[in-house]
């Protein structure tokens, strides 16, 4: 049943020209920062070349590219998360998922898979990308794999609050206004924080991926990303059941 | 060991066979057997109370009418029957299982059409049929055969590679009813099932409403007196949250009645004349050439009027029997509850 959401949710994606438009945009910044930063890169490689332990291409192209992704996806993710309850409420195709033989958690798990997959495909091309340039030099595999954790567990935990978000209105413009005024509140509490050591760091994704962004698999981190997606698919089961019971 | 699975597999094919021989009789039983019955159920909305204390039975191949005003309480008690709406007090069983407390397991018997269609309108016909029925737990073997079915069932064979989107209302409403009834359920839910159709399409689908009420049993909510009428083989009618009056459909037709007829006569007589006519209680006078004639029920004054009128020369261009309003009906059943 999870699968068969999820599908139905990417055959109404697809069918949609606004989706295929926000690919081939999203694709074609993701390939012109590439390009930007490869040539930075050629430029100041001679220098780089001097020093004593020089950073490589991974670093230099791979680790920027991944955190401008991750800062285009925290625009980008509402726009997608609005419709995915919020419209169902207002064309009212809520009724038929509310009265099929499917659970809540099943609906919304259903829901946050097709948009996750969908996300999933859109961010392959960063990895595919960065690999081309495996022709010519050697990968720092470990700082790649990193990076495509955290963001993978990033994406999950902005669809995750996009869809609590969309489940608490009926316009899904509103539901997209919501989810984005949080996700840019969390990353403002984060970089705005007076000390390092400030709690406010804590409850952004934001900078939870800085870590996964420099190579560093830590395990809070991840548990912070697994923790927050829970929270808000539970929250979002939670909404559906009181749907029932407020109308 | 071969020879024993085969006595083994050959009894059980035996045993098969006998049950299906015996189907007839189980199934007479089953036209019997009760698919939802619904006690007590209690819902407000905040401070609101909605409905009160409703006590609702269907049985197998039974068609049932919920007849009430827009605001009644229809469409809210049918929420809750399919369980999109939980009752604030009351029990829901969908053929013998609980709604509250099995849920997913009751709700594959239903199938509900809400009074807005439920549509994936960027979908094609036959992928968002696909899709609801799968929802409901068919598998997938036989869904294209369902599918097959219920096109050809609901006259949806021309558009059925269409996208949603592109159908007319009436279509759309058709597709409404294909998802509800692809899966085969027993109970079978439609609010206002032939709301913004043209004559011809409400008299196909109320066609198949009686079609379907054949196999499965069919609740259906309706402002209409005549659609009660002429599908329905009970009726329930249901004011302000309550079930005022319960019966077959037969019987409800008799408060339907009117015994009475409006005429048009292009050289109408003075009023007196036609008040004399042996049958006639009471004439009033709509228009200068209308008039409004009520009789006893046993003593149907047509045939003379009729006749008189011919003799007279005055020129009957109309004459046309008269029908109770919801309204009418109403009065009656509510004015017969206080005596």
């Amino acid at each position: 049943m999870i699968r068969l959401i999820a599908m139905r949710e990417l055959k109404s994606l697809f069918s949609m020209p606004s989706t295929w438009f926000v690919l081939a945009a999203l694709q074609f910044i993701f390939a012109w920062f590439f390009l930007a930063r490869l040539e930075a890169f050629l430029e100041i490689q001679p220098q780089l070349a001097l020093l004593a332990n020089p950073p490589g291409v991974t670093s230099t192209v791979g680790a920027p590219l991944f955190n401008t992704a991750s800062l285009l996806l925290m625009m980008l993710v509402p726009m997608f998360t609005m419709r995915l309850i919020a419209e169902e409420r207002r064309n009212q195709t809520l009724a038929l998922l509310l009265s099929s033989p499917v659970s809540d958690t099943r609906i919304v798990l259903g829901k946050f898979a097709g948009l996750l997959l969908f996300l999933l495909l859109l961010i392959a091309t960063l990895p595919l990308m960065l690999y081309t340039l495996s022709l010519g030099t050697q990968l720092d595999h470990g700082l790649l794999l990193a990076n495509c954790t955290g963001l993978v567990l990033l994406t999950a935990s902005y669809v995750a609050l996009g869809l609590y978000v969309s489940s608490l209105t009926t316009q899904p413009i509103i539901a997209a206004i919501g989810s984005l005024a949080i996700l840019t509140g969390l990353w403002l509490a984060d970089i705005g924080a007076p000390s390092a050591d400030s709690p406010w760091h804590q409850f952004s994704p934001l900078y939870h991926f800085q870590n996964f962004n420099s190579g560093l698999l830590d395990s809070s981190d991840a548990a912070f990303f697994l923790l927050f997606t829970l929270f808000f698919l539970l929250l979002t089961a939670r909404r559906l059941h009181n749907n029932r019971i407020y109308g | 060991m071969a020879t024993r699975l085969l006595i083994r597999a050959y009894i059980l094919g035996y045993i098969d066979g006998y049950s299906q021989l015996q189907m007839p009789a189980t199934l007479s039983n089953a036209t019997q057997q009760i698919t939802l019955s619904a006690r007590n159920l209690t819902r407000s909305f905040g401070k609101r109370p909605v409905i009160h204390d409703l006590t609702l039975e269907l049985k197998r191949g039974e068609v049932l009418g919920l007849l009430g005003h827009n605001g009644a309480g229809k469409s809210t008690t049918l929420q809750m029957l399919t369980g999109c709406l939980l009752p604030d007090r009351g029990e829901i069983d969908i053929c013998g299982i609980s709604l509250q407390k099995n849920p997913t397991i009751a709700k594959a018997h239903i199938g509900y059409l809400p009074e807005s269609p439920p549509l994936y309108r960027e979908l094609s016909v036959e992928k968002y049929l696909l899709f609801a029925a799968r929802l409901r737990g068919m598998k997938q073997d036989a869904v294209s055969d369902a599918l097959t079915q219920v096109l050809q069932r609901c006259g949806l064979e021309p558009v059925r590679s269409k996208m949603i989107s592109t159908l007319s209302k009436g279509y759309q409403q058709r597709v409404g009813i294909a998802q509800a009834i692809i899966h085969k359920p027993d109970i079978i839910i439609l609010d206002e099932p032939t709301v913004g159709l043209d004559p011809a399409q409400i008299r196909d689908i109320r066609h198949l409403i009686r079609e379907l009420g054949n196999t499965g049993s069919v609740i259906l909510s309706t402002h209409l007196l005549s659609e009660v009428e002429s599908v329905c083989d009970r009726v329930e009618i249901m004011q302000n949250g309550r079930l005022i009056y319960g019966d077959s459909s037969d019987r409800m037709q008799h408060y339907g009645e009117v015994s009475g007829f409006t005429i048009s006569l292009r050289h109408p007589p003075a009023l007196i004349e036609l008040e004399s006519i042996s049958g006639i209680e009471s004439v009033e006078q709509l228009s200068e050439t209308e008039f409004r004639i009520l009789h006893a029920p046993d003593n149907n004054p047509g045939s003379a009027l009729l006749s008189l009128a011919a003799e007279k020369g005055w020129q009957l261009t109309q004459l046309t029997p008269l029908h109770a309003t919801l309204e009418d009906v109403f009065v009656r059943i509510t004015s017969e509850d206080k005596s």
